[in-house]
């Protein structure tokens, strides 16, 4: 294996646990939020976060790109503050990965968080527990499992992102040439050699991730509930 | 809390709230501090609103007041949130926390209850309850171990008893907590709660459907209905009363309280010593000497001018006619006197005026057996 392709999972990995961590801080007060109030401000809330499922990613990276530009608010900002340029930087990947795997997070954890009964959250505010308390000691203990299940997906999906990445991080070895963008190298430049390394070891590691949920889903499953 | 009002005692309430059901829970009184008091209507009547809200988990309209001895817990100004107020509450499905043990959901309320405590006077006996004093008292030794999935749900409101009283509640509040469980473990329960009442000085708040369970426990009867009270007072004044809601009910029953004498074990009864007369009862299961509460429903009980003699009925006393309620046109309820407590009749209005019947007027008072030997089947 090359430096360039060692470089390029050492960068994929490294995006991915960075945005997996991003998301689960971000992800678990939003989903909280959203499990627990009802009307037309979280269905909105609820359909800006999806909408990167139906999207082409290429959509959500060109208006990422957009706003990134050295030139506008956030671009500026942005120099001013880190004295060096948002675009095509690997905080631009992070920052475009965290929006594009959100719901993946999100959803998750929504579905499990709705689960929780008001009631043991009642029982535990007579208890003395205040509200962050009782997330802690309540919610928490009980959606451990989704959470699980929200960081791999999440994990997983910025693995697999490429459209996203090719728009608003171009493709600097290094900095932002993740694995998928290094195989599309490879099959333009028609090494296929090296286009079936990466496409395998990418085959392999995803089938082992829904491998090991849907395993643990299907024998959790299967255990008499109580 | 404001100097003026640091005398102030027992639980005033003037509170408005929507309940679930379309009925507006809108009420003005002031509970005692002591002893247990029932909250007794139908379903539907806004008890367990009225818990909610004492209890913080249901916020009452904004001018709305709960204030307990000398604590606001809600005003004008302001609202308490239920984990500041220090209140037990034994909800009626138990609401044990499934990934915790038996002995950890205990441990759950331990561990919270020392941010809890702000002090004050009189708040130490409850804040005294010890873990172990609680487990020998409820039984629980072999259940610690247990998760809630694996306890029947009498243990399981025995668990959610016991926690609720470690988190050194200064006022505990119970929901139908025995409406799940079958007779024997109804039973059960209600002589734990009975031997916690007596050995804690714990004000209760008993919300309940069930007039047996009231009639056993309660000091103090507030009866709502859809949403108002109806009537307050202490239980067995309350009971042997003619001008109220529960006197027109068809289950209306006088409470009396009598002390065991012996145990018949041939003939499987109990004797009971009711000032100064004898009362045969199903066979009881408390110890001679020991007190205890009697409901006897007042359709089961009919008079006569003259003692009867080999009757089939083994209950006759000697009574004096108190008052004679309204009723309806072909029923009227009488008060009997007997010494200082009073049996409740129900008898036909012919009846009442074949005998002539006069205020002050010594009778006898037959109480068919099968309201003392069936007794605790009346439950349901």
């Amino acid at each position: 294996m090359t430096t360039a392709e060692l470089d390029a999972i050492r960068l994929t990995l490294a995006l991915a646990a960075i945005t997996t961590i991003a998301l689960l801080i971000l992800g678990t007060p939003l989903a909280w939020w959203l499990s627990r109030h009802r009307g037309s401000v979280p269905a909105m809330l609820e359909s800006v976060i999806a909408l990167p499922l139906i999207l082409p990613p290429t959509v959500l990276g060109f208006y990422l790109l957009l706003l990134f530009a050295p030139g506008t608010w956030l671009g500026r900002l942005w120099l001013q503050l880190t004295g060096s340029q948002l675009a095509f930087s690997f905080s631009a990947l992070v920052i475009g990965s965290v929006i594009y795997s959100l719901p993946f997070v999100v959803q998750p954890l929504q579905s499990a968080f709705a689960r929780v009964p008001d009631d043991l959250l009642q029982a535990a505010a007579t208890l003395g527990a205040a509200p962050r308390d009782q997330f802690l000691s309540v919610v928490l203990p009980l959606t451990r499992r989704s959470f699980i299940t929200a960081a791999s997906l999440g994990f997983a999906h910025t693995v697999g992102e490429f459209g996203v990445i090719l728009m608003i991080g171009g493709n600097i070895p290094g900095e932002t040439q993740v694995l998928s963008v290094a195989l599309y190298d490879y099959v333009e430049s028609l090494q296929f050699e090296q286009a079936h390394r990466l496409a395998g070891i990418m085959v392999v590691f995803s089938l082992a991730l829904l491998f090991f949920l849907y395993r643990r889903d299907r024998r959790d499953g299967w255990r008499v509930q109580p | 809390m404001s100097g003026l009002a640091s005398s102030a005692k027992g639980l005033a309430l003037r509170l408005s709230c929507a309940g679930d059901r379309g009925f507006v829970l809108r009420l003005d009184c002031e509970l005692p501090d002591r002893g247990i008091t029932a909250v007794y209507g139908a379903s539907g009547s806004g008890k367990s609103t009225l818990l909610d809200c004492i209890a913080g988990l249901r916020r009452p309209a904004g001018d709305s007041l709960i204030r307990f001895r000398d604590t606001t817990w809600q005003d004008g100004e302001r609202f308490v949130p239920p984990w500041q107020r220090r209140i037990g509450y034994v909800f009626q499905d138990a609401r044990l926390f499934p990934h915790l043990s038996a002995e950890q959901n205990l441990d759950y309320a331990l561990a919270r209850r020392n941010g809890l405590r702000n002090g004050g006077p009189g708040d130490g006996q409850a804040g005294a309850i010890d873990k172990r004093q609680l487990v020998a008292l409820l039984e629980l030794g072999p259940l610690l171990e247990s998760k809630p999935q694996a306890l029947s749900g009498g243990q399981k409101q025995r668990v959610a008893i016991a926690r609720a009283l470690l988190c050194a509640p200064r006022l505990l509040l119970l929901d139908e907590p025995l409406a799940n469980l079958d007779h024997a473990a109804s039973e059960q329960c209600l002589a734990h709660l009975q031997r916690l009442a007596r050995e804690l000085d714990l004000p209760m708040l008993y919300v309940s459907h069930a007039i047996e369970e009231v009639s056993q426990l309660a000091d103090h009867l507030l009866l709502l209905e859809r949403g108002a009270v109806q009537d307050q007072g202490a239980m067995l004044d309350l009971c042997s009363r003619l001008d109220t809601r529960l006197s027109q009910d068809e289950q209306a029953a006088a409470i009396v309280v009598a002390t065991v004498a012996r145990h018949d074990e041939a003939f499987g009864l109990s004797e009971l010593e009711l000032e100064g007369q004898t009362l045969l009862v199903r066979h009881l299961s408390q110890a001679p000497g020991q007190r205890r509460r009697l409901r006897i429903p007042a359709r089961d009980v009919s008079i006569c001018r003259q003692r009867p003699r080999d009757s089939s009925i083994l209950n006759i006393l000697p009574v004096t006619l108190r008052e004679i309620g309204a009723g309806d046109e072909a029923r009227v309820l009488l008060r009997l006197a007997l010494g200082s407590q009073y049996l409740l009749a129900r008898i036909t209005r012919k009846s009442a005026v074949e005998l002539q019947l006069q205020v002050g007027d010594r009778l006898y008072a037959q109480i068919k057996s099968a309201a003392l030997l069936l007794e605790s089947a009346d439950h349901a």
